[in-house]
C-alpha cells in the first residue's frame, strides 16, 4: 500500500490551505438610509424593505 | 431521491409539528404578524392559506374545520368576519415573509410573516373600543356601530 514517506511540514500544510477562505457576507446598502443592509432583508437600521417600513421603527 | 417528500420535518415528530403550527397559525391570525425562523415561516404559509380559504368559504362546516385548527375561538370568528372582505381580490398567497437577519445565540435566520391585504383589524378594533367608550359620539363609527347593534 502506498504510504507517505514524510510527515507533511506545518509550512507545507499551511501553504496548501492558503486557498481555503471564507467570504464575508454580501452586504448592500439600504436604499432608504444608506446604512449597510443584507440583500433581500429588511434594513436593521431603519426597518425598510422595498420602500416600506416593515418593522415600524421610528422616523 | 426526494420524490414525494414535500414539507419540512423541523426535527419534530408529526404530533409535535402539528401542535406547533396550530400554535403559530393561531398567533399569526391573532396578531397579524409574527416573528419566526425563515423555515418555519415558509412552512406556516400553507397553514395560513388553508385557513383563509376556509374563511372565504365561510359556511358552518368551514368554520368548524377552522375551529379544529385554531386554538382560540375568538380568532376564528374574527378571521371569518374579516377574511372575505380583506382577501376578496386575492386568490392565494395571503401571507408575506420578510427576512430580518440572524438571531443572536444560534444564528438562525429570522423573518417576519404577516398577512397581506389591508388590515381592517386594528382600525376596527380601535373604533369599536372608542365607540363603546364614547357611545356613538363619533360619526365615523356609525357604520360599525350599526353592525354591532
Amino acid at each position: 500500500m502506498a504510504v507517505p514517506k514524510r510527515k507533511v511540514s506545518k509550512s507545507r500544510r499551511d501553504k496548501r490551505r492558503t486557498h481555503q477562505k471564507i467570504n464575508g457576507p454580501n452586504v448592500a446598502s439600504c436604499a432608504q438610509c444608506g446604512e449597510p443592509a443584507m440583500q433581500h432583508h429588511a434594513c436593521p437600521e431603519c426597518g425598510n424593505y422595498r420602500g416600506k417600513n416593515v418593522l415600524e421603527k421610528g422616523e | 431521491m426526494r420524490h414525494k417528500k414535500s414539507g419540512v420535518k423541523l426535527n419534530r415528530t408529526s404530533s409535535h409539528r402539528k401542535a406547533m403550527f396550530r400554535n403559530m397559525v393561531t398567533s399569526l391570525f391573532k396578531h397579524d404578524r409574527i416573528k419566526t425562523t425563515d423555515v418555519k415561516a415558509k412552512a406556516l404559509r400553507s397553514w395560513a392559506d388553508h385557513l383563509v380559504t376556509l374563511a372565504k368559504r365561510g359556511d358552518l362546516h368551514a368554520r368548524r374545520q377552522a375551529l379544529a385548527i385554531i386554538r382560540e375561538k375568538d380568532v376564528v370568528h374574527k378571521l371569518f368576519e374579516q377574511a372575505p372582505k380583506r382577501f376578496a381580490d386575492i386568490s392565494g398567497g395571503y401571507t408575506r415573509i420578510i427576512k430580518l437577519g440572524f438571531r443572536a445565540g444560534d444564528a438562525a435566520p429570522i423573518s417576519v410573516i404577516e398577512l397581506t391585504g389591508e388590515p381592517p383589524a386594528a382600525e376596527n378594533a380601535e373604533k369599536d373600543k372608542k365607540e363603546k367608550k364614547a357611545k356613538k359620539d363619533k360619526p365615523a363609527a356609525k357604520a360599525s356601530a350599526a353592525e354591532t347593534e
